[in-house]
């Protein structure tokens, strides 16, 4: 009988310890930032975008009309956005400067100026 | 005056002038017996004409591509074919207007001397409506002819707007590269570029790399292409890639400022950056030869 309420309260200590864990986890793993973007023909909003270098975003993207793509080669991100639909891609920028995004499915007269940039900051 | 000229006094007399560029990449013909069985022969390509558009790049906007015809028009020894490799015109939203700028362009086209021109679309011709309209005028968007012991490959990547091939084509395109031998001598003719030249201004084709995969194991293949408006020469491993300059503005260098915008017309030199090339298949030292052919105010 002790040796198996012994077992029990090794058990529970132990459960106790890995909640404690997660919960220390959660804590220093902040949630990371979501930035919401409506492509509308021929524009994204906003168009530009600031980031942290090495701080994770989620890029939340929404089309007010037709099919739009989104874009960012330099960070190899990109994303279909279908009408009805929220479409999320996550985007760590890995490098300082300025970059470009653009749509990549050809959607119409002002496809070619739709665009906008990323500055990466130390 | 006699309207036929020779080629080599081309720039003189045709309206066309200033700096001839030439370049020269070796690509076998197949092999001896195909050599003996073909003849010399080229072709001239023209590319990215976008009739329809109008704005400041532009002032001659209804006579660039006038110009260039009749240029080609004067050649004493006229090319065997004419290809126009996309963005015959600029695009639209309206169905009725893109028809109408597409029967426009074929009227004009149809003045070439040279009655073999191939056309292909570009993503302004067929990006919005997935070819249907340039279908109608043009036919299909991806197909195949052979010319004197060379094999051309028309190859559709605009039709997507997602600028892709697409996997029905590239099967397409397997099946039909299963039958040519691996030293057969292969011309890809294309809008946009097969390999990431540029993809921060569009300058890609999504699965291009499938495409330029299933070509590797063929050792003769020149690909020639258009869409940057720009002369511009690049090597994929063995397979060499060319870009033509366009027939209404110029596009910046890649990645030479922030955004693609045109560059501006330059009075004190009109039509720079605009032009044609012929493509020389020369069997006997087995190459093909370029020469670039800016356009200049007659």
């Amino acid at each position: 009988m002790r040796t198996e309420r012994r077992k029990l309260l090794v058990g529970l200590s132990s459960l106790v310890g890995l909640a404690a864990i997660g919960a220390v986890g959660a804590a220093t793993q902040p949630k990371e930032k979501v930035i919401k973007i409506l492509a509308r023909k021929f524009t994204y909003s906003p168009n530009h975008l600031d980031l942290k270098l090495g701080v994770p975003v989620i890029l939340e993207f929404t089309t007010a009309d037709v099919l739009m793509g989104f874009n960012a080669p330099d960070f190899q991100v990109r994303a279909d956005i279908m009408p009805g639909k929220v479409e999320q891609v996550r985007l760590v920028p890995d490098k300082v400067g300025n970059f470009s995004f653009l749509c990549d499915i050809f959607c119409g007269s002002g496809h070619e100026s739709m665009n906008g940039t990323i500055t990466v900051s130390a | 005056m006699s309207q036929s000229i020779d080629r080599r006094e081309f720039l003189k007399l045709a309206g066309l002038g200033g700096i001839v560029f030439a370049s020269t990449l070796r690509s076998r013909i197949a092999n001896a017996a195909d050599a003996q069985a073909a003849d010399d022969f080229y072709f001239v390509q023209l590319s990215d004409p976008h009739w329809g558009f109008q704005g400041p790049p532009n002032p001659d906007a209804k006579g660039t591509l006038k110009k260039a015809i009749a240029a080609v028009n004067g050649l004493s020894d006229q090319p065997d074919f004419i290809v126009f490799t996309g963005d015959l015109t600029h695009t639209t939203d309206d169905p009725k207007e893109r028809r109408q700028r597409l029967a426009q362009f074929r009227e004009i086209a149809s003045e070439l001397k040279v009655k073999d021109v191939r056309f292909m679309p570009g993503e302004h011709d067929a990006s919005l409506d997935h070819g249907e309209a340039f279908q109608e005028f043009f036919g299909p968007t991806h197909y195949t002819f052979d010319h004197k012991g060379v094999h051309f490959i028309a190859l559709d990547n605009v039709s997507d707007p997602r600028a892709m091939i697409g996997d029905e084509q590239l099967q397409w395109l397997s099946a039909d590269l299963a039958k040519q031998r691996p030293d057969a001598n292969i011309v890809i003719l294309t809008h946009r570029p097969l390999f990431d030249l540029y993809p921060q201004w569009d300058w890609a084709t999504r699965d291009g790399a499938k495409a330029i995969d299933l070509l590797m194991p063929h050792r003769n293949v020149t690909v020639f292409y258009g869409h940057i408006h720009q002369e511009h020469h690049k090597m994929t491993g063995h397979i060499a890639h060319h870009a033509a300059m366009g027939l209404m503005f110029p596009l910046p260098a890649p990645g030479s400022q922030p955004k693609r915008d045109p560059l501006p017309w330059d009075p004190e030199h009109p039509y720079r950056g605009l032009g044609f090339r012929d493509v020389d298949a020369e069997v006997k030292t087995s190459e093909f030869k370029l020469t670039e052919f800016p356009v200049k105010g007659a």
